[in-house]
């Protein structure tokens, strides 16, 4: 741990995903930074993880929807029943959601228009 | 559980009349205290500061999920179970039983049968040599998911013992040291095949005796050949029904289990909450026994000097006021305080600077600080005297045997200094050294740490099922020993890693347990602590001056 190159100037901003949300996906964990050097060795230090490329991260990703959902416990055969399972379940939101999000979207705007365009109208005809 | 004992010990206290609490920081000031009058102020200060931080909410959210998800597949592969298609590898009824009363409670085994069998590789592991500061592990591998095992043949060496209660590091197998030992192993051999009030009464348990009240500060002891039986069957022996017992939260079993046999009324107040100590006591003092509002033959308060679970230290001099206002007496447990805290090693007497005449029974094992194995019982000579008859560890259990009971002789002198050298005074300071060290260092690390800033039980809380396991086999991978407990010894949402620093560890090993901590720290996500934290100069090895220009 002696020996490592950090600049002082460097501040690692506050991380706006860890505080209270439910988004845990957050490979670095930010704190702010403190004078000491050696706090802000240690934190350098925590805040990195050395991945060489895409597939060592997906594998990392991987790893910690194991721990997170407690499949890591389960035999192999368990973990690809459990896996289907969701691809399926994500499968068929992202499906439902492309086929009739539009729609949604669509009628939504219409309503609303609908109603501001009215004011409008009223206005008009009020004014004239 | 853990946000009460949070809010009773960041909230300030309410000055209630005569009620001896003190405000954190504010202190030293003890006009109408009756406390000993020797100055508590400076301990106090530095004692109080025990945090229990919270995890972030979604920790507890993904705890239940992770513990949900499988207990689903649990019901699944019961479900396979019972329809036949899958063996089953644990207890079952004899086909031609199945009509009688059921033998094994299916659904109490659950969480056994489908989540501790999955991942039991982690505990009860064989070790073959000494559990010193490092030790060696068979290692063993499971074909069939951990039902069985089978040892490979090969040993891991030098694995870095951090699970072992060998705080002064006493459990060592050096020639020398043990030399009286040996001695005393053909002086009187190594069973001792009777009860102490029988034939078992040997010259050496008299010198352990006296040794331990000298030691402690007493007037008399009595020890027994077994810790755990030291607790639960001598608190029969001293209370029984019509007697109240106020005990903590998180007592250790053997205390449990003794006050249960007691048959006593049991009430159990808030985990070092002086407050719900006091509120039962006055309601006990009020109205008596439950039905017949007589007024209880005996109150006896139940604590423990350092709990193991939290690494929490118990607040003796309030107790202790606690104590004389309402008239009641004080049992206090130090397993692990013993020799492990206080300036010389007399626990958590001296940690306070309370005269030990205030605590009307003290307990405590060997097992730990003294690397042999039994219990003490120490006070006034007539509570051992009666004890000595009336207790049925003293009548009916095996006398301790004479090399254990050499060890502790030994120990204890090297502690007391009276062997004629400085060697208990130095583990002495290098716990207390190693301890502040490496809880100083996890804090900065961005762990969330329990317990009081001296105790050397460091409790790492890790709070998802597969994360306590992914988190064992990770440290074991990087030839480091741990314990990790789950469920049903603590919590459900708060599954921790326990650390017992011990004073044969040196400066290196715990810089290594530390960098593989932060190294496994990143990759599994564990540093959850949302707190702020500015590290001590002086427990900093290296000064790193250059950087900060």
């Amino acid at each position: 741990m002696a020996g490592t190159e950090v600049r002082p100037s460097q501040r690692l901003p506050p991380c706006l995903l860890c505080k209270d949300c439910f988004l845990f996906l957050c490979v670095n964990k930010h704190r702010p930074m403190h004078r000491s050097s050696r706090t802000l060795h240690l934190r350098d230090l925590r805040a990195r993880m050395n991945f060489k490329n895409l597939r060592e991260y997906l594998a990392w990703l991987y790893y910690q929807y194991l721990l997170i959902t407690g499949i890591y416990v389960l035999e192999p055969w368990e973990k690809s029943i459990f896996n289907s399972i969701l691809f399926s379940a994500i499968a068929m939101v992202v499906y439902t959601s492309y086929v009739f999000v539009p729609i949604h979207v669509r009628l939504a705007l219409e309503f609303f228009l609908g109603i501001f365009g009215g004011q409008l109208e009223s206005t008009m005809a009020l004014m004239t | 559980m853990a946000t009460t004992a949070a809010d009773g010990n960041l909230k300030p206290y309410l000055r209630k009349n005569g009620v001896k609490c003190e405000h954190i920081g504010k202190n030293g000031y003890h006009n109408h205290k009756e406390k000993n009058g020797q100055g508590t102020g400076v301990a106090s200060r530095r004692h109080k500061h025990e945090p229990f931080e919270q995890a972030p909410m979604y920790v507890a959210v993904l705890t239940y999920l992770g513990f949900g998800i499988v207990t689903l597949f649990g019901y699944l592969r019961d479900f396979l179970r019972a329809v036949g298609l899958e063996k089953c590898n644990i207890a079952q009824e004899r086909e031609k039983q199945k009509d009688f009363v059921p033998l094994y409670q299916d659904f109490e085994n659950f969480y056994t049968r489908n989540l501790y069998m999955r991942v039991r590789d982690n505990w009860n592991r064989p070790i073959c040599s000494l559990p010193g500061p490092v030790f060696d592990l068979m290692e063993r591998v499971s074909d069939d998911y951990n039902w069985t095992f089978r040892f490979t043949g090969k040993t891991i060496h030098d694995v870095i013992n951090m699970g072992s209660y060998n705080y002064l590091g006493f459990a060592e197998n050096n020639a020398d040291f043990l030399k009286t030992v040996a001695d005393k192993v053909r002086q009187y051999g190594v069973g001792v095949c009777s009860t102490r009030q029988e034939i078992g009464n040997l010259s050496i348990h008299e010198e352990l005796e006296q040794l331990v009240a000298n030691f402690l500060g007493v007037e008399s002891a009595m020890t027994y050949g077994m810790g755990f039986a030291t607790n639960s069957m001598n608190i029969p022996a001293l209370v029984g029904k019509g007697c109240l017992i106020l005990s903590d939260e998180l007592n250790h079993t053997s205390l449990i289990l003794g006050a249960r046999l007691s048959g006593a009324t049991i009430r159990v107040f808030k985990h070092n909450n002086m407050q719900s100590l006091e509120k039962m006591l006055k309601e006990a003092v009020c109205s008596g026994q439950p039905r017949t509002h007589r007024p209880w033959k005996k109150i006896l308060i139940v604590v423990e000097g350092i709990y193991s679970m939290e690494g929490s230290v118990v607040r003796l001099p309030e107790v202790i006021a606690l104590k004389k206002k309402y008239k009641a007496y004080l049992y206090l447990d130090e397993a692990h305080s013993i020799g492990a805290v206080g300036q010389t090693g007399r626990g958590v007497t001296e940690l306070f600077n309370v005269n030990t005449a205030d605590v009307d029974v003290m307990m405590g094992t060997f097992t730990k600080s003294f690397g042999a194995s039994g219990g003490y019982i120490a006070g006034k000579k007539e509570l051992v005297d009666y004890l000595r008859t009336h207790s049925h560890s003293a009548v009916y259990a095996t006398a301790m045997s004479p090399p254990a009971t050499e060890q502790i002789i030994r120990a204890m002198k090297c502690i007391m200094g009276k062997d004629g050298s400085t060697e208990g005074m130095r583990r002495i300071r290098q716990l207390a050294e190693n301890a502040k060290y490496f809880r100083s260092r996890l804090k900065e690390m961005g762990f969330i740490i329990y317990g009081n800033d001296d105790s050397p039980v460091v409790p790492v809380l890790l709070y998802m099922p597969a994360k306590v396991v992914a988190f064992a086999r990770e440290m074991l991978a990087r030839k480091i020993g741990v314990v990790v407990v789950g469920f049903p010894a603590t919590p459900i949402t708060e599954a921790r890693a326990r650390f017992c620093v011990s004073a044969a560890h040196t400066r290196d090993m715990l810089n290594q347990v530390l960098d593989c901590m932060n190294e496994v720290g990143d990759l599994l996500c564990l540093k959850f602590s949302r707190r702020k934290y500015s590290p001590q100069p002086d427990l900093c090895d290296e000064t790193d001056f250059e950087l900060d220009s």
